[in-house]
């Protein structure tokens, strides 16, 4: 019978899914949201670069300060370019029209990306970008195969060149690598370390309440311990005079 | 002064609304002087834990509704206000959202009770049918409620499971348009759901619960063994192997309790969207009618079914199969014409077929949430589903065949319940 209730309580627990993508393995981003520094280098790139066509629609800017340890005005003066009011979401410059006009497709929204595909997804997809001359946009993709997102980043990571390889007699883009004439400013080590960050911040972006809730979460299940301890003494000694 | 005197003479407050109102009376039929079986064990927590989780959706669930906003338009930006802006908006909507999940774990241990102690037995055929009553309206309730997020797993699941209705022949179109009150899942669809969810089912489920716990305690409770302990009164009438429900039963369900918030805890605050089978991931971007997405699957707790509805190639088949599969739980207490409760001292035939029976839920449940394409030891998915419906069905038609024709061995029931 003990072993039953295992198997019940064992099936319901771990039998986890994970849709994995099109391509399968995922780079492992391994974010820590209570990692304020790794939040703050994040915030700063991605409003540096994200923020020109993406939009976080659901965070309002002054839902940062608390997560990332940092005062509003240091937010203000670094973050936010142009006028803010309090209680302003973190909204684009780049209007549906002009990102359907240059790209094809407008720029998602990116409050709860880290939540619908995952921070390793994110991870992944910023490690994958490569110079194709013949994609539209100069750039393309080995997650999503065409995606309509240049390599915004590519004054970091460098130009990164794709590796061929012939399978089933279609030649297939199986890696990249940057070559040495064109480097970025950043290391290989430093790009993904800054990847990471920006990765990080998005799962911030996607729950902002995450480290919040994994703090008060030991603190809740330590009173439920001793108070079922309690419980447990109480049972005991009513159920003392039962035979 | 005399009419005071005398109110007082009955214990004050209590005596002038007992007077006017069975509060003593009632608080002593279902609680005070209730006499439970003193052998209930670790499956018996469930039913109160049920009752908790119940109160736990209501009101969490009234809390949502105040800044919920159920218009196509609105619907996803609300459940994000709530997360975001709201005051421990997070908090409430992870305790509602886990609780639809725990909800189905409590009533599937429950459930599972019963079928081991051979609670739906006779006299307790009305308790059986109203807790399977409850059951799919809860099956109902925790549907619509998966929609009003908006995200694309709300939709698409709900696009699913309301088209089967169209594979009805002849009327099918006409009720699942009825149903959706549009030509696709729309806003419409939303807002009927809507008051379904927050209005109809649940009143229509505190009402069973109502009907549920009178019956049980009409009949009173069964236990581990099986046996009747109104057969053995003491000198006060009252059973010498119950116990009053108070304290004994609400100390040892409050440990019960205890036990059951840790694990639950742990979900709302480490892993809400527990893995994806919670949460599903896809339903994290708002509900899409020009994009399917790539894999649509039910939450886990209708899996199983989902797996017989997909085990049959003919979709209206499919429908008909999966529909019985409800349906065939109902007339349990009638297809199990065994004379023994518990499964202590019914047959082997019958403890292995429960056995095949649970392994058969938990398989069904787990092939439910899987590509029907996916191989597992060089079987497809739909093969593997297949040959578990037929273990789930075959387990009823076993049952009737071994009980009814006087197969089973039993072994002997005691007199008094055991320890």
């Amino acid at each position: 019978m003990k072993k039953l209730i295992c198997c019940v309580l064992l099936g319901l627990t771990t039998a986890g899914v994970h849709a994995a993508g099109p391509s399968g393995d995922f780079m492992d981003a391994n974010v820590d949201v209570s990692d304020t520094a790794s939040l703050q280098r994040g915030a700063n790139l991605f409003a540096n670069n994200c923020m020109g066509c993406h939009s976080a629609e659901f965070v309002r800017w002054n839902a940062l300060p608390e997560g990332l340890g940092v005062s509003m005005e240091l937010i203000e003066e670094n973050l936010i370019f142009g006028s803010y009011e309090v209680g302003d979401m973190m909204m684009s410059a780049m209007g549906t029209n002009d990102s359907m006009n240059w790209f094809g497709a407008p720029a998602p929204d990116l409050s709860l990306t880290a939540r619908s595909k995952g921070p390793d997804w994110i991870f992944t997809y910023l490690n994958s970008f490569y110079r194709d001359p013949d994609a539209s946009i100069g750039w393309n993709n080995t997650l999503l195969e065409n995606s309509s997102m240049p390599h915004v980043l590519w004054h970091l990571q460098g130009v990164p060149e794709p590796i061929r390889e012939e399978q089933g007699g279609e030649l297939m883009t199986v890696d990249i690598e940057v070559p040495a004439s064109a480097a970025g400013t950043m290391t290989e080590a430093e790009y993904l370390q800054a990847t990471r960050d920006i990765t990080n911040f998005m799962t911030f972006l996607g729950e902002p309440v995450r480290a919040k809730r994994h703090q008060m979460g030991v603190w809740v299940i330590g009173f439920l311990v001793i108070f079922t301890f309690l419980a447990y003494l109480m049972k005991r000694e009513y159920w003392r005079d039962i035979h | 002064m005399s009419e005071a005197t005398s109110t007082k003479a009955q214990g004050g407050m209590l005596g002038w609304v007992d007077a006017r109102f069975p509060l003593t009376k009632m608080w002593n039929e279902h609680i005070g002087e209730y006499y439970a079986p003193k052998n209930f064990n670790f499956w018996y927590y469930f039913g109160s834990l049920a009752l908790f989780v119940l109160v736990n959706q209501l009101l969490t669930g009234i809390w949502l509704t105040m800044n919920y906003v159920p218009t196509a338009e609105g619907a996803f930006a609300s459940v994000e206000y709530i997360m975001r802006d709201v005051e421990w908006g997070w908090l409430i909507r992870y305790m509602h959202s886990t609780g639809a999940s725990a909800f189905f774990v409590v009533v599937y241990l429950h459930m599972f009770r019963a079928l081991l102690y051979g609670s739906y037995q006779k006299p307790r055929e009305l308790i059986w049918i109203f807790g399977m009553i409850i059951y799919v309206v809860l099956m109902a309730e925790a549907f619509m409620g998966y929609m009003l997020p908006w995200g694309q797993m709300s939709y698409w699941g709900a696009q699913v499971i309301i088209s089967l209705f169209g594979a009805i022949p002849g009327f099918g179109d006409q009720l699942a348009l009825w149903i959706r009150g549009d030509y696709n899942i729309s806003g419409v669809t939303l807002n009927r759901f809507f008051a379904l969810h927050v209005v109809a089912l649940p009143l229509a489920l505190v009402g069973l619960v109502v009907f549920h716990i009178l019956a049980l305690h009409e009949v009173g409770s069964n236990n581990p063994d099986g046996v009747n302990i109104k057969d053995h009164k003491n000198s006060e009438g009252k059973p010498k192997d119950g116990i009053p429900f108070h304290p004994y039963y609400t100390v040892k369900d409050t440990f019960g309790l205890g036990v059951f918030l840790i694990f639950f805890a742990a979900v709302v605050f480490f892993a809400p969207e527990m893995g994806g089978l919670f949460l599903e991931a896809p339903n994290f971007e708002p509900a899409n009618p020009l994009q399917t997405p790539e894999h649509i699957a039910p939450v886990w707790y209708f899996t199983a079914f989902y797996a017989i509805l997909s085990a049959v190639p003919h979709k209206f088949g499919g429908v008909l199969l999966m529909g019985l599969a409800i349906v065939v739980l109902f007339f349990l207490p009638w297809i199990d014409r065994g004379k023994v409760r518990s499964i202590r001292y019914r047959g082997l035939g019958h403890k292995i077929g429960l056995g095949l029976f649970a392994v058969a839920f938990i398989i069904l449940s787990y092939l439910g949430i899987q590509e029907a394409s996916d191989l597992y030891f060089g079987l497809t998915v739909t093969r593997w589903s297949q040959i578990w419906t037929a273990v789930y069905f075959g387990f009823f038609a076993f049952l009737f065949v071994y009980t009814a024709f006087g197969f089973e061995r039993t072994k002997p029931v005691p007199e008094r319940v055991t320890e």
